[in-house]
């Protein structure tokens, strides 16, 4: 079980070319450890390329410089030990909550009696019972995330990369989706690397935070936000509030330089 | 159905009725020129006449045969090459300047063409309904190759599939709605095809039945064969339809 779920990444660049216009430089030598079962969240501010560092991880993007390896392989392609949950959800619209749930496990060739039963297992988990058979245009927001969530852990990722999952969600079920994130990872640990812009969630959910500066991205700090016990308690103790403050003070000058630089980028 | 949907329906072809009227009280009233426009009812007289010696029924399956023979290979061809054209660039570059060359050809000029290769029979008007239905589902499947999100391709890869798997799995539902649409346009052209063709050189099926009929000055049956023409293409468009909205009842 040595590694399991460990990835290195060893000063990873990356350029951004756009079909027009000239090349962004996005990532710049980005190093970063997870440790097995780890969760670790990454934050920065929107185009900093936390999210395209996630997809290199995933093998969705080429590596161009430096090397990510992934219980002690490089990445080279997608594979179905690191799962992904995205922000707009993913699921296929053509298939109902539980063919998308099945259809993981069915490319992993699961026997069908075996897999019926794992999905309705996950299905029940998620909360979706009784919606087995709906179409993911007549699902709110939350129950699609809850789908997509049930379809990656279904076939048992080590990694989970989650692409600021709950970004598109409303206040309440971001939060209730967020508690029972942290329930399911308390139960079946894996590692997963979180994406998000938003501080309170990122010290909330993760053991670690890797901040990211503004472009190019660059791991500006990490930060250990480990407490006790995570439950919705927390949110109000001081320890919490002043572990927000410091993560905020970190990401805020970034977030104004890339402010600023958007505004740049429209005057020339 | 519901009453209220027998109603909704009855009311929606309400206008069809009351041209049929109009047009049997104007023959029989010679408001128009009876041998311009026969009376709809000998026109249903002439229409029974054809089916019961057969004519209508023989003609109709070769045309039938031939629209459907086209179509077919057109959406087996043209989807297919639509859907690999929206996946490798070297294609896309090689065919995409050829199908817009091809798109604004009337595609009846191509009739004494396909007569030249394939002769007077069945080959040259499947040929033609071929090549005319292609472009349709051609476009319509590329378009919705491309336009197909590629975070699902990228969710597809991660839980396994790949090539031929992710293709069917996931870019051809992703490309179905357009390819659909591409298709139904296909089934209209190939009904005009079918005609014009048959009209200007055949020995039989629709088109020569009311060149035939026509030129031998028998206008009820002339009338009448139109008209089942008409309905076809109506029936089959209607049908087309409810398939279509049976396989993409996901949406909404």
């Amino acid at each position: 079980m040595d590694g399991q779920g460990q990835i290195v990444i060893e000063r990873v660049n990356h350029t951004y070319r756009p079909p027009r216009g000239r090349a962004v430089l996005a990532l710049s030598d980005i190093s970063l450890e997870v440790r097995p079962r780890e969760f670790m969240a990454l934050l920065g501010p929107s185009g900093c390329g936390k999210s395209t560092l996630l997809y290199l991880v995933g093998g969705f993007l080429p590596i161009e410089a430096g090397r990510i390896v992934v219980e002690g392989k490089p990445v080279s392609a997608p594979g179905p030990d690191r799962g992904i949950v995205f922000q707009h959800f993913a699921l296929f619209p053509w298939k109902t909550v539980r063919a998308n749930i099945l259809y993981g496990l069915e490319r992993q060739g699961m026997p069908r009696a075996e897999r019926e039963q794992r999905a309705q297992a996950f299905i029940d988990m998620v909360g979706l019972r009784g919606f087995e058979d709906s179409y993911p245009s007549h699902l709110s927001g939350g129950m699609k995330q809850r789908t997509a969530l049930a379809r990656t852990l279904a076939f048992d990722p080590d990694i989970l990369l989650m692409d600021e999952p709950f970004g598109a969600l409303d206040a309440q079920t971001r939060s209730l989706m967020q508690t029972e994130l942290l329930s399911i990872w308390k139960r079946t640990p894996k590692t997963v690397i979180f994406v998000t812009h938003d501080v309170q969630e990122a010290v909330y959910l993760a053991e670690r935070v890797a901040v990211m500066s503004a472009r190019p991205g660059r791991i500006k700090a990490i930060v250990e936000t480990k407490f006790g016990n995570r439950d919705p308690s927390i949110l109000r103790t001081k320890e919490f509030v002043e572990k927000v403050d410091e993560l905020w003070n970190l990401v805020r000058d970034e977030a104004i330089k890339a402010q600023e630089s958007n505004q740049e980028t429209k005057a020339s | 159905m519901t009453q209220t949907a027998v109603t909704q329906t009855a009311l929606r072809y309400l206008p069809l009725v009351l041209i049929a009227i109009a047009w049997e009280v104007a023959a029989r009233l010679n408001i128009v020129d009876a041998l311009a426009l026969p009376p709809l009812s000998k026109v249903a007289v002439a229409w029974a006449d054809l089916v019961r010696d057969g004519e209508l029924v023989d003609n109709g399956m070769a045309s039938l045969y031939r629209a459907f023979a086209g179509l077919g290979l057109a959406i087996i061809v043209g989807g297919g090459l639509g859907l690999c054209m929206a996946r490798s660039r070297l294609l896309d570059m090689f065919v995409n300047p050829l199908v817009e060359l091809f798109y604004p050809l009337p595609k009846s000029a191509l009739i004494p063409v396909t007569v030249l290769w394939l002769g007077f029979g069945d080959g040259s008007k499947i040929l033609l309904i071929f090549l005319g239905c292609m472009i349709p589902v051609t476009i319509g499947a590329y378009n919705g190759a491309r336009g197909s999100d590629h975070v699902l391709v990228w969710s597809a890869r991660s839980m396994g599939a790949r090539r031929v798997r992710l293709m069917w799995d996931v870019v051809v539902p992703s490309a179905l709605p357009e390819l659909l649409n591409g298709i139904r346009t296909a089934l209209a052209l190939a009904f005009i095809l079918l005609v014009s063709s048959e009209l200007i050189v055949s020995q039989k099926g629709f088109g020569y039945l009311i060149g035939y009929l026509g030129s031998t000055g028998s206008y009820e049956g002339m009338y009448a064969v139109v008209l089942t023409v008409a309905f076809l293409g109506f029936a089959a468009d209607r049908l087309y339809q409810l398939v279509m909205q049976w396989l993409l009842q996901w949406r909404e």
